[in-house]
């Protein structure tokens, strides 16, 4: 690929005393991708962030970031780069443009540059008519549009957030992956962490962390093409019964209840879809549910997640982890 | 059955409430360490009794007799000779920049008029500012006094020396005073004591400029470490360290407002002071705010250093106690400085408290310039710049 690589990680690792919270991560993020980095809590997300900005340093590993050797010249990345924060950083007792301008005279922008960044931003962030308003009375949503407004007023060329639309309501979320589009069709580079399976759709790429190890990259399409026809759909009266009874089944891998249907991941040793369906159906009608419908589903990521936990290997040749440092 | 569950309630929070007590250290070590340092402080150091008060000494006579006194007064421990001066203006030098807390003055004609028996008189210039000094001196200049009378009386009545005492020793002349015994004045020898800079010895004139150091150490220790720990607290500190702002920056930026705050808060305490206390201001206002400036910076460092150590803003609250009370009650702002054992005089003199006191006090109460309390001011600078090196290199821009 021809694409320039802004930030790229090699074996990043970080351990606090025992446990390990990032594992030898290596990442290789284009210009001008939104870059999801997907993972259950603790899986080591905001660490490697903060590894990536320079805030923390690793215990082995480095990273070229922008072109800047990182954590060394940390220094030089900053002006370059806007950080939102998992919990909103900015300050509740200053109003929004307060907040904003405090932002873009930390950035160094010139005084005019300024003016017209501070009312660009309020426009495209809808925060107009909030522009005096304490930050401490907005709304969640609104506190997350501004802390997005904070961090591209200096026009960074890469975006982290993370989690930034964690508590956020489904509205809001939408709106703000309209913004995250803008900004990144603007030239900028955005690496996003959510745990919102809707929301790693959307990216362009994504890495899967587990436990600190990149467990999988590659496009979200490509990650759950290649999970391949595994995913069962279970329609019966009585799906919460019919959870306990697939437990016993040696095809199912995972279940989740979606009302009275159940979404099934068949283990990665299973027949194919369509036969596994018709197996799974006669399965727990001799359990004796009655009025089973089973039919082939669609995988989504989470499929490939759990698929991924349990240790299989898809998309992009997972890191091997345990790398030595 | 419903009080049994309540007090079950209560148990568990008792129970929960001790975990948490004994999984925080600082919280531990607070609930432990204060008592004892308070115990300590006032156990040891404390000590209302003046002793060993710095003393200048004017001897204008120079005679046997007056060093006999002068061997007499140091003898109460009160007074510790420090300086021999020669001229009124080096003594009063000395007690404007507190080197000495009071002045023995014997005049040139000291043994003549005691032999015509005129009444020979000491004065002690005593530094009134502080009002525990002055009625210490005032004690026992008063006790030394009627107690040399009394002996020069039995003596001259006598006409031999009643076994033992410095008057043993009294030049040959003066016992050949013996039959005109009467003519001695009633009181031989006085010792006038001259309460100085506060004649009336009132406290408030002694607390008030005190308490601009004592609030000043409080306030700027605390705002500062707050003011950071809270960005940390807030989460505010992760956003801050990754723009291009620099660590001093950050920590220049945390100083500057506070500097204002501080000045503000001197004018403050002393206009409520005069107001309502009358608590006069000899000296100059801005030698004064010139004064106060390294000591803001000592203190606001010691709260940059604070907040490096910090993780909430309830464990920078307690660290700053531990500074504080030591602060409090060994710098001389409560308890006569000079009444402390000296290893408790060293550790005060290494707290800027101290020395700001002496600043304060010199130039509100005496009208000291700023040139005469240099010392002082030295003393402030040197430990603010110790703090401000150890903040720099303990303020990290990073996490973890």
């Amino acid at each position: 690929m021809s694409a320039e690589v802004v930030i790229e990680a090699r074996g990043l690792t970080r351990r606090f005393g025992e446990l390990v919270a990032v594992d030898a991560v290596d990442l290789s993020i284009e210009r001008g991708e939104i870059f999801g980095c997907l993972g259950p809590n603790g899986s080591g997300k905001s660490t490697l962030m903060r590894m990536l900005l320079g805030l923390l340093a690793p215990s082995a590993g480095a990273a070229t970031v922008l072109g800047h050797e990182i954590p060394r010249d940390a220094e030089h990345l900053r002006p370059h780069v806007g950080y939102m924060t998992q919990r909103f950083s900015l300050y509740e007792e200053l109003g929004v443009r307060e907040n904003l301008e405090f932002c873009a005279e930390i950035f160094g922008l010139t005084p005019r540059l300024r003016r017209a960044r501070v009312a660009s931003v309020l426009e495209e962030s809808g925060l107009d008519a909030y522009r005096e308003t304490r930050a401490a009375a907005l709304s969640g949503g609104w506190k997350q549009r501004l802390a997005l407004a904070a961090s591209t007023i200096h026009t960074p060329e890469l975006l982290v957030l993370d989690e930034p639309t964690a508590g956020v309501d489904p509205q809001s979320r939408r709106e703000f992956w309209a913004r995250l589009f803008e900004i990144a069709a603007a030239g900028a580079t955005i690496f996003v962490s959510t745990h919102y399976m809707d929301e790693a759709v959307r990216c362009h790429r994504l890495c899967m962390l587990s436990a600190g190890r990149r467990v999988a990259v590659g496009t979200p399409r490509d990650l759950i093409r290649d999970l391949g026809d595994r995913v069962v759909e279970l329609q019966l009266p009585d799906a919460e019964r019919a959870l306990r009874v697939l437990e016993g089944s040696p095809l199912v891998a995972s279940t989740t209840q979606l009302g009275d249907s159940v979404h099934v991941l068949l283990a990665s040793d299973a027949p194919p879809a369509e036969e596994s369906a018709r197996q799974i159906a006669e399965f727990v009608g001799a359990a004796g549910l009655a009025n089973a419908r089973a039919g082939v589903g669609n995988a989504n990521l989470e499929d490939v997640f759990v698929a991924l936990l349990s240790g299989e290997p898809i998309g992009d040749a997972p890191s091997t982890g345990g790398r030595a440092p | 059955m419903r009080l049994r569950a309540s007090l079950l309630r209560v148990l568990a929070m008792t129970r929960k409430e001790f975990r948490q007590l004994a999984r925080d250290r600082l919280t531990l070590g607070f609930v432990v360490g204060i008592p004892s340092l308070q115990l300590v402080l006032f156990g040891y150091a404390i000590n209302l009794d003046v002793r060993h008060i710095p003393t200048a000494v004017l001897d204008r006579s120079g005679s046997a007799l007056s060093r006999q006194i002068l061997g007499e007064l140091e003898a109460t421990q009160t007074f510790r000779i420090v300086a021999q001066v020669s001229s009124e203006p080096e003594a009063i030098r000395l007690i404007e920049s507190s080197e000495v807390g009071a002045v023995v003055m014997v005049p040139p004609d000291f043994d003549r008029r005691l032999l015509r028996g005129r009444g020979a008189e000491i004065s002690i210039l005593a530094d009134a500012s502080n009002p525990t000094v002055a009625s210490a001196v005032a004690l026992t200049g008063q006790g030394l006094g009627q107690h040399l009378a009394a002996r020069m009386q039995r003596y001259l009545g006598e006409g031999a020396p009643p076994g033992g005492g410095a008057l043993r020793r009294l030049p040959g002349d003066l016992k050949g005073l013996g039959p005109r015994a009467d003519l001695v004045h009633r009181e031989p020898i006085r010792i006038a004591v001259l309460p100085f800079y506060n004649p009336e010895s009132r406290t408030a004139v002694f607390i008030v400029p005190g308490l601009v150091g004592v609030i000043l150490t409080m306030t700027m220790m605390l705002m500062t470490a707050l003011a950071i720990v809270r960005e940390r607290e807030r989460g505010t500190f992760e956003f801050l360290i990754a723009t291009p702002v620099s660590r001093i920056e950050v920590m220049l930026g945390k100083i500057l407002p506070y500097l204002v705050v501080g000045h503000v808060q001197v004018a403050l305490i002393l206009a409520l002071g005069a107001l309502l206390f009358q608590v006069p201001l000899h000296g100059s206002l801005l030698d004064l705010g010139v004064g106060a400036l390294p000591f803001l910076v000592a203190m606001l460092c010691m709260g940059l250093l604070i907040s490096s150590a910090a993780r909430t803003q309830f464990q920078a609250t307690q660290m700053s106690f531990f500074f504080f009370l030591p602060s409090m009650l060994l710098s001389g702002f409560m308890f006569p400085f000079e009444a402390m054992p000296v290893p408790a005089q060293w550790i005060g003199e290494v707290l800027p408290l101290t020395h700001f006191l002496r600043v304060v006090r010199g130039i509100l109460l005496k009208g000291a310039p700023i040139e005469a309390l240099l010392a002082e001011v030295a003393a402030i600078s040197a430990f603010a710049i110790v703090t401000l090196g150890l903040a720099v290199v303990s303020f990290r821009k990073r996490l973890g």
